[in-house]
């Protein structure tokens, strides 16, 4: 993009960049200022935080018992693999909420 | 509606067949309909925006510019250098919820997004998604992802199946998220709505707290708004953070 002569008549001699600058400080804006969106981040509202980390916590919890019910439908053994695949979904529900939360990641 | 002295928060969610007889045949619902103007609209908003192709913008070319440049950085700045090649998926994602959402958000429009069968297909489309590119980046090596290193070999029996689970949890939490944002804040402002009709119907006495209600209910529009764009955006950030951990393991 150094379309200094690209042949839209402007300023002779002057390059785009030059003429935005110029207009930019015409209108109080400095140059340097990024116009692109930057959405690099998750939001850390505290609503936002709070949501997710339920979230994260139960999901994983379901997805425990479901598994531990289906187990247990399916091979008639109600409801050993239940009461141990419920603790193994709190479990991967707190691993979520460290991965979330944990220390060096920051809400 | 308040229809008989009651509140019916849910039953803006239940589906009606569109289009006449045709859909009805077909079970074309209102909620498939809203999905096809949806992709419409992205579709022109890309194809008007990026006709004119001028060095400088027109405001239809800047948003068109604008969709494209910020769902690019996404992916790259989360995914890495290998993200442009999920470019079509991630854009396609947030903008097809972001429409959604915001289509949803206008009076009598249906938000497909309220409905937890349409958000976990797409989060069940996600996970096997990443999970086949995991496959195909890196073989039977994926697995050995469930196995967090220095772990003692002893662990492995009770770690792995907690790391399956966290993993395969991705759907739900993905889903639930998204679904439950957008039903939870329609259901709030259909309340709210029936409370300003119920009061204000309640003769002298009910006309103050009916215009609380109003004012409730404009400030959840806003709201709303906010939430739709950053319930889309969540989705697809949360998608490119996956796609990271597929594309580079650990």
């Amino acid at each position: 993009m150094s379309g200094a002569g690209d042949g839209d008549g402007g300023a002779g001699g002057e390059s785009f960049e030059a003429r935005l600058r110029a207009a930019r400080e015409r209108q109080g804006r400095p140059s340097g200022v990024e116009t692109k969106l930057h959405l690099d981040k998750l939001p850390t509202s505290a609503l936002g935080v709070g949501l997710r980390v339920a979230v994260e916590l139960v999901s994983a919890l379901v997805v425990g018992v479901a598994i531990g019910w289906a187990l247990d439908h399916f091979l008639h053994t109600s409801p050993v693999f239940l009461a141990l695949f419920v603790l193994l979904g709190g479990a991967a529900g707190v691993l979520n909420v460290w991965r979330v939360m944990g220390p060096g990641r920051g809400p | 509606m308040a229809a008989g002295g009651t509140i019916d928060a849910l039953g803006q969610f239940t589906l009606h067949p569109a289009l006449g007889r045709i859909g009805a045949a077909v079970h074309f619902s209102q909620s498939n309909l809203f999905m096809v103007i949806a992709g419409v609209l992205v579709l022109l908003l890309l194809w008007l925006g990026m006709r004119p192709r001028a060095l400088v913008p027109g405001r239809l070319q800047a948003a068109a510019e604008l969709s494209y440049e910020t769902v690019m950085s996404m992916c790259v700045e989360t995914i890495g250098p290998e993200g442009r090649r999920f470019f079509p998926f991630i854009f396609t994602l947030f903008f097809f919820i972001l429409l959604g959402n915001l289509l949803g958000v206008w009076p009598y429009f249906f938000t497909f997004t309220s409905h937890i069968a349409v958000t976990l297909a797409m989060a069940v489309f996600v996970v096997v998604m990443v999970t086949v590119v995991a496959l195909r980046l890196h073989g039977l090596h994926f697995f050995s992802y469930f196995m967090p290193k220095g772990v003692p070999i002893a662990l492995a029996p009770l770690l792995i199946p907690i790391e399956i689970l966290s993993y395969l949890s991705r759907i739900i939490s993905l889903s639930v998220r998204l679904f439950a944002n957008m039903m939870a804040g329609h259901a709030m402002l259909e309340v709210f709505g029936a409370f300003v009709v119920m009061l204000g119907g309640a003769g002298l006495l009910g006309i103050v707290p009916a215009g609380v209600s109003l004012a409730v209910n404009v400030a959840l529009i806003g709201f709303e708004i906010l939430v739709a764009a950053l319930q889309a955006y969540v989705f697809a950030i949360l998608t490119c953070i996956y796609l990271h951990d597929a594309v580079h393991l650990h």
